[in-house]
């Protein structure tokens, strides 16, 4: 390899460091964390109008939806009048025919956060309503982080929890293994089993016992509020997520709801125009003589 | 005569006024009504015209998107969404003309299939092939410009991979690059020319070349699944004995198949337009971001197994790098298809009538594009190399032994006239 390839080759190295450097930046690597099961309804209409209550509230500040305007929001989710869109949801003094846009400029948000909020009228096609769901339900208190939050789906996530007024304080909730004894250890396995109530904690245990016991690492598989921290029950707080995820989801693709509909009537006029196709087919092939069938000879002529 | 023209009606009169002057006709004769087509085709038979009806949905859908879309860096993606999300109808056209491209190469490889199976390259039908493997890349070339085009991260990066293997030609190749962008990096001047041949050249090539291809088929005729010829007996009249017209029998026989595709495409277009990632992946629903890959690069599906015989070479060669020797492959195992008429020496036509080591090749040279095509959609490992080499070797083989096991196997009598069908 000649120096001037070396050269050449190392710019590649070096613009591949600074790729993967910046996707990492961007959080693209994945957790382990599990994700909870989350079924966005579209039909629930109120659900959609709670998610976006919460939306314009908590996230429209700095996350535009840039992509759609307020006014076919309202229509889509419930006719909602124009008078109380232009009172409780549009706080921007936009008429309500503009597009749905945080007022924050790029360049502050750059200078504020590091990076600009993204977008997120596709954010749930992008990732799935799941992962947003899941994502609202996974911040904690962490004090190494800037904002003092972390999040579990989206580690070293550069935003605050702007969820915590109603969420009240977010914790994780560690178990360490250092002062358990082994066998005090494998009889609470064993009872847990016989019961049928064995849980992901458990089986972790179950697997590298002594990585545990040994308290190799603080393992701390969930999260859970200080109670009366926040505005909300915990079932509330779900609840919040779930309309706000569902919400994203019919932001994601509104055509969604007229394209199953629509696509039902599609179909069941092309399966009878097609009976019809089938039946003028055979009426005009009647006069086609039918030519001998197919015989399976075995192979014969050598070459 | 003019005295007889009073006599009949506006219709017939109407006629033979353009027929004196245009060749109305004696064209619909020679092509539909008096176009003799064997009687015996199959259900493989119908992929030739699906082809039709899809690039019909691409040009008209395509037209429609490109009245809404804003071919900048800037506007692209944005341009898109408002599509998708304010104007009426237009995710439907969106959707349709994103699930078209996936249908075109549905039905092209179905349709190549069948010319596989049936010897539909073999002489006379040489030019046909060889219009249609023009057709064929043209449409490749289509669909990696047009995927460009929305703007998305997959867009973006796909693109950017795609064109960087320009650069693995040797002493030209970074200049051959810079080229083909026009910018040293993927950037809207590179959005503005691929919209340009996406929207207008390629089209046009598009659409001269299909038509070539039909006037080609029908100066010789079609092929059957026997693969013998019909014209060669005839009645008295000159009408092959095993023909029938094309109009009426297939055009009625063809609009139940488009019916049948039609049903299929709209269950996609409606219910999964992004057909879980393959038709639309999922970076591609955030705006392009040179700074941000995606997690996995892979192009579309009609691609991958061509993107995994890329990858599946991995040394380098005679002081050329590995890239470079992966691009000859690709290359190769895309254009290697235009050589089988004369790679082909077998006494028959059909593979109905081939021998047991040609079916087996034809069921090797299907799985091996399968499972390359599987493995170019996951991301590479140890393993899946060394399985794509080998589906590689296997692919080439098809070809590169055709001359040798077409002329050593035994093959099964040819009937005198067409057998099964309808």
């Amino acid at each position: 390899m000649s120096r001037f390839e070396i050269v050449k080759w190392s710019k590649h190295i070096g613009s591949l460091v600074v790729v993967a450097i910046c996707s990492s930046l961007w959080g693209a690597s994945d957790t382990d964390w599990e994700l909870e099961p989350m079924k966005p309804d579209l039909r629930d209409k109120d659900s959609l109008q709670r998610g976006l209550g919460l939306y314009v509230n908590f996230c429209l500040g700095c996350h535009s939806l840039q992509y759609r305007r307020y006014e076919r929001t309202a229509k889509d989710l419930g006719d909602i009048p124009k008078d109380l869109m232009l009172e409780n949801v549009i706080f921007t003094g936009q008429p309500i025919g503009d597009y749905m846009k945080s007022s924050m400029s790029k360049e502050d948000a750059k200078n504020w956060f590091g990076v600009a909020p993204p977008d997120l009228t596709m954010v749930t096609r992008v990732r799935s309503p799941k992962w947003v769901y899941n994502f609202l339900k996974a911040f904690y208190m962490d004090d190494t982080r800037p904002f003092g939050v972390n999040n579990k789906v989206f580690p070293s996530v550069g935003m605050p929890h702007v969820l915590l007024p109603i969420q009240g304080i977010p914790e994780e909730n560690c178990f360490g293994y250092e002062a358990v004894d082994l066998l005090e250890l494998e009889a609470i396995l064993r009872e847990k089993k016989l019961e049928g109530i064995l849980t992901r904690t458990d089986r972790e245990a179950e697997v590298e016992p002594l990585d545990r016991v040994e308290g190799r690492e603080p393992n701390c598989p969930e999260l859970r509020t200080i109670p009366e921290s926040g505005l909300y029950t915990v079932e509330q707080f779900d609840q919040a997520a779930y309309d706000l995820a569902n919400f994203l989801h019919y932001m994601g693709d509104p055509s969604r709801e007229i394209r199953m509909s629509m696509g039902g009537y599609v179909i069941g006029f092309l399966v009878i125009l097609t009976i019809f196709a089938y039946f003028l087919k055979r009426e005009y092939w009647k006069d086609v003589p039918k030519s001998p069938p197919r015989v399976r000879t075995e192979h014969t002529s050598e070459l | 005569m003019s005295e007889s023209l009073e006599n009949r009606g506006f219709v017939a009169r109407s006629m033979t006024w353009i027929n004196e002057r245009f060749p109305w006709t004696p064209t619909m004769e020679k092509h539909a009504s008096k176009y003799y087509a064997p009687k015996n085709f199959n259900v493989w038979y119908v992929f030739g015209v699906l082809a039709f009806v899809v690039l019909i949905i691409q040009l008209v859908t395509g037209l429609f998107l490109t009245m809404n879309y804003v071919p900048t860096a800037e506007g692209a993606f944005g341009s898109i969404e408002y599509a998708m999300h304010e104007v009426d109808l237009g995710w439907l056209i969106r959707y349709a003309h994103s699930t078209g491209a996936s249908a075109f190469f549905v039905v092209i490889y179905l349709h190549m299939f069948r010319g596989f199976a049936y010897g539909s390259y073999r002489k006379p039908r040489e030019l046909i092939w060889l219009i249609g493997m023009g057709i064929y890349l043209v449409l490749m070339a289509e669909g990696f410009f047009g995927y460009l085009l929305p703007w998305g991260n997959m867009s973006y990066w796909g693109a950017q991979v795609i064109v960087s293997l320009v650069g693995a030609v040797p002493i030209v190749g970074a200049n051959l690059a810079e080229w083909v962008r026009g910018d040293f990096v993927l950037s809207g001047i590179t959005l503005n020319r691929f919209f340009a041949l996406h929207v207008f050249a390629l089209p046009g090539v598009l659409v001269v070349l299909v038509f070539v291809h039909m006037v080609a088929l029908h100066h010789v005729g079609s092929n059957n699944p026997d693969g013998i010829e019909i014209k060669d007996k005839k009645d008295e009249k000159g009408v092959p004995l095993d023909g029938i017209p094309f109009h009426p029998y297939y055009t009625v026989h063809d609009f139940f198949a488009v019916m049948v595709f039609l049903i299929l495409f709209c269950a996609v277009m409606f219910f999964a337009p992004e057909m879980f990632g393959y038709f639309i992946e999922k970076p591609n629903f955030e705006i392009a971001n040179p700074i941000a890959t995606p997690d996995h690069i892979a192009p579309v599906w009609y691609y991958t197994p061509f993107y995994a015989m890329l990858r599946a070479v991995t040394f380098p060669l005679f002081g050329l790098d590995a890239k470079f020797w992966g691009l000859v492959v690709m290359a190769g195992a895309i254009l290697i298809p235009v050589a089988l008429p004369w790679l082909d020496k077998s006494p028959v036509k059909s593979i109905r009538y081939k021998g047991r080591i040609s079916k087996f090749m034809l069921g090797m040279l299907v799985v091996s594009f399968i499972v390359l095509g599987y493995l170019g959609t996951i991301p590479p490992s140890g393993f899946g190399t060394a399985t794509a080499q080998i589906a590689t070797l296997v692919y080439f083989s098809y070809f590169l032994l055709m001359p040798w096991y077409t002329q050593r196997e035994k093959t099964k009598p040819v009937p005198e006239r067409v057998t099964g069908g309808h």
